[in-house]
């Protein structure tokens, strides 16, 4: 609870950092607003798989490369192709599902270690979309597909909020109230625990990394919808570490069975505020990485200076 | 002289000592004795600086100290080995025992020196550790795991040692091997603490008890007047029925049922000469004797479906069970107390209740949803009915006591319907009251019809609880003992390869 509060109040500093550094008029902060609306949706969609997977004590390094690949198939299906929106996105959908299943069986049949398997994974589909590609840019017309996943705004909303307002309450459910999302955080803290008490634990790391790859899939129909063209040689890339850090400054330990919905969406929150923070504050391109990755270095050594100061926990 | 003066320590909820005072001189033996939850611990934590106490004073040889971290009690000469274990499961059993103190060659270079292969040697011989110090830990039984604590301990030449319940999963010749060891430190002048719940070993090694009680003094013994009975009255301030005994009723009324359980032929490692095959009826307690590393647990398991059975069939009810995973067992009736709490029975960050609700939430909700009205009654039920020491069932598992802890694994099972309860060393850490609740409740499922196979080291213990007894040897039963034929001569007779009668 404490480290939720101190998500949402770095969350809020951030924001008024942001704030104070918009232009008035031409409604510009209403379009900054819907703009980092728009990325901390996506974001926090795709974090919210990682951090499941990450819950249940796995990992995926795929996220960016394989969302590169699954814009890559949805523009080149429906522009030259000709595939219809509806059926671009079940092949997408399709396909975060069957390498869900690959990673996940991978890991649990063949005992093959999570980080290896995702790391070949992570070149294997960069690969696999340029190859698809030809190796050229490929793009998308305006249209239904555009609308449905970017351009439309419920409730004058942008439809991506909407969709992570839906996720979360999937996620929540799932994780917070099921019977799923409790054996996913026992896998997580002592498997062999949860082997013991009957729970079929290969069953649910598998499911895990089917959702982690199920929002990586989800999130590049939202990407290629705002963007309308994509280059499959760095689409995504670097997704994977973003996706990660947003669960983990969200509260998701890496040694797995610990953090929750809504630190996740915070956390994603965070980076994407960062993001802005710095290029509204005129830090140089070059330097962006270089200044989010300080910024979370000093969030991480405040939150275990404060753990430091709260009251001691030992263990025997 | 190491003392404790007045020393008092709460947690969150809990007052776990007030006020306790504790002498240890050297060359002394001390026991320390209480229910679970009563302190024990928590005494020997603050004075081997794992812990701080709130309020009173340390001294050693009549000054005051305080310690500011383990490193600095073990400089003083005081060691504890821990009742839980705190082992480098990737290493091998000498850099085990010598981590952090390797000997060392190549000056900066810190190489390791290959001597700390001997060392090890040397000290796990006079243990009685009968594996290489080369080999890793994560191979090793719980109960050789223990030794390695042992050995680590014994390494650092310490003044005082503290035992924390060192003999809950050692086997009695492993027990003996380690009085003697004690003993011989006793010679050589070194203070001993030692804390145990098996009474009958206190009487034999200590030259004083002290009673702890609800984190309070409620005795200090002398060796002549220790007793059993003086021991309990003042651990738990009442009488207490003697040892558990079956009733002799109970047996006869199971010998004639038919079998609820069949186990032909089953085998789990290519290894064995020939499969295992017995019955169980239902209403029966079978208990199962053996030495460590004769099966027992790799039988469980197997039965259990953690382990892979090569041949032959398992029959529970008139139904053949094909369990190739703990889910199906569970699914078939059949569940597991398993043998090591912390690794494979708790889930060591999670709350008693979410720990007492793992293994039944699938069955309560069709929805699939956790059901927290359910989850919070069973456990508080579970809590009143196996007293588990705690101020909530919100508690962190891994707070509670070792006793509690273990009473929050049978908890979990307890919520299901079994019909073939497995329990391996089930009383393992717990104390002589809630022993005797534990064996309440398998009574009480037997008379439900439940078969209640149950291992255990505790020769005691099998035959005060058992209607007929396995003997396992080498991965072989070796003879089944009816009541009347067991002694604990026929048990070891057979535990250790003689000839059966079955
Ligand atoms: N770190 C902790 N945080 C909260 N409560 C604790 C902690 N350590 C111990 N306790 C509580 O203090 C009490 C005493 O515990 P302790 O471990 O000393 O008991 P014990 O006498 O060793 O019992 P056992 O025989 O079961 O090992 C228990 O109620 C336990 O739950
Ligand atoms: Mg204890």
């Amino acid at each position: 609870m404490k480290k939720l509060i101190g998500l949402l109040l770095f969350a809020i500093g951030l924001y008024l950092a942001v704030f104070v550094k918009v232009p008035e008029g031409n409604d510009n902060r209403t379009k900054n607003n819907v703009n980092m609306a728009r990325r901390m949706s996506q974001l926090g969609i795709v974090s919210l798989g990682a951090g499941t997977l990450i819950i249940a004590g796995g990992i995926d390094l795929s996220i960016g490369s394989f969302m590169g690949l699954c814009a890559t198939v949805l523009a080149v299906g429906m522009q030259r192709q000709g595939w219809s929106p509806p059926q671009a996105i079940a092949v997408v959908l399709g396909m975060g599902v069957v390498v869900g299943l690959i990673h996940g069986l991978l890991v649990t049949k063949l005992r093959l270690p999570a980080f290896i398997v995702t790391l070949c994974g992570l070149f294997i589909y960069r690969g696999l979309a340029r190859w698809w590609a030809g190796d050229a840019n490929a793009g998308i017309g305006p249209g239904m597909f555009k609308r449905a996943f970017s351009e439309a705004t419920p409730l004058g909303l942008p439809v991506e909020f909407v969709y992570l307002v839906i996720a979360a309450i999937v996620f929540y459910l799932l994780l917070q109230r099921s019977i799923y999302g409790r054996y996913l955080y026992a896998i997580g803290s002592n498997e062999l625990a949860a082997k013991y008490s009957g729970i079929r634990v290969d069953r649910y790391k598998i499911f895990a990394y089917v959702l982690c790859s199920l929002t990586a899939a989800f999130y590049s129909m939202m990407h290629l919808a705002e963007v309308a063209s994509v280059s499959p040689s760095n689409v995504g890339s670097m997704l994977e570490l973003y996706a990660i850090a947003g669960a983990v400054i969200g509260g998701c330990s890496l040694r797995g069975g610990e953090g929750n919905v809504l630190g996740i969406i915070l956390g994603a929150s965070i980076l994407t505020l960062l993001q802005a923070v710095v290029s509204f504050w005129d830090v140089p391109q070059s330097l962006e990485y270089a200044a989010i990755g300080g910024a979370l270095l000093v969030g991480a050594i405040m939150d275990e200076v404060l753990r430091r100061r709260g009251p001691a926990t030992a263990h025997g | 002289m190491l003392e404790a003066v007045a020393v008092s320590k709460g947690f969150p909820g809990v007052q776990a000592l007030s006020d306790v005072n504790l002498t240890v001189a050297p060359g002394e033996i001390v026991a320390v004795v209480g229910e679970n939850g009563a302190g024990k611990s928590t005494l020997m934590k603050i004075l081997a600086g794992v812990q701080v106490p709130d309020a009173g004073t340390l001294r050693l040889n009549a000054r005051e100290i305080r310690f500011a971290s383990v490193d600095a009690a073990q400089q003083a000469g005081i060691v504890l080995i821990h009742q839980e274990l705190n082992l480098a499961e990737g290493l091998d059993v000498a850099a085990n025992i010598f981590l952090g103190r390797e000997p060392r060659v190549g000056g900066p270079l810190g190489l390791i020196s290959s001597r700390i292969y001997s060392d090890a040697a040397t000290i796990m011989q006079r243990l009685g550790l009968d594996v290489s110090p080369r080999a890793a830990v994560a191979d090793l039984s719980l109960g050789q795991r223990q030794l390695v604590e042992i050995a680590r301990a014994l390494s650092l030449q310490s003044r005082y040692l503290i035992f924390d319940e060192p003999t809950s999963s050692l086997t009695e010749r492993e027990t003996e091997r380690l009085f003697t060891v004690i003993r011989q430190l006793r010679a050589d002048g070194v203070g001993i603490l030692y804390i145990s719940h098996r009474l009958k070993e206190v009487c034999a090694l200590s030259d004083r008890v002290v009673v702890l009680r609800d984190g309070r003094n409620a005795g200090d013994l002398l060796r002549e007047d220790v007793t059993h009975e003086a021991l309990i009255s003042r651990m738990v301030g009442r009488e207490l029925k003697q040892f558990f005994h079956r009733d002799q009723a109970a047996t006869l009324a199971t010998a004639s049922a038919e079998p609820i359980v069949r186990v032909r032929d089953v085998r789990w490692s290519a290894s064995q000469k020939a499969g295992i095959s017995f019955d169980l009826r239902p209403g029966e307690v079978v208990g199962m004797a053996g030495l460590m590393g004769a099966g027992r647990t790799e039988l469980a398991e197997t039965l259990f479906g953690i382990r892979r059975r090569l041949a032959g069939t398992v029959e529970i009810a008139g139904r053949m069970i094909d369990v190739r995973s703990a889910s199906n067992a569970v699914e078939a009736g059949v569940l597991l107390v398993p043998e090591d709490r912390r690794r494979q029975g708790l889930v060591i960050d999670f709350a008693i209740r979410e720990n007492i609700g793992l293994p039944s939430l699938g069955h309560w909700n069709r929805l699939r949803m956790v059901d927290r009205r359910r989850e919070q009654e069973t456990s508080l039920m579970l809590r009143d009915k196996l007293r588990i020491r705690t101020p909530h069932v919100e508690q962190i598992v891994g707070l509670l006591s070792g006793g509690n802890q273990q009473k929050v694994v049978l908890g979990k099972w307890l919520a299901r319907e079994p019909k073939l309860l497995l329990l391996d060393e089930p009383t393992r850490g717990v104390d002589v009251g809630a022993k005797a609740e534990i064996y309440e409740i398998m009574n009480e499922l037997a008379k439900q019809g439940v078969a209640v196979l149950m291992i255990s080291s505790d020769l005691e213990e099998i035959l005060g609880v058992s209607d007929r007894i396995l003997v396992m040897h080498e991965q072989q039963l070796a003879g089944t003992l009816t009541r009347e034929q067991a002694t604990e001569q026929a048990i070891m007779h057979l535990a250790t390869g003689g000839m059966g009668n079955s």
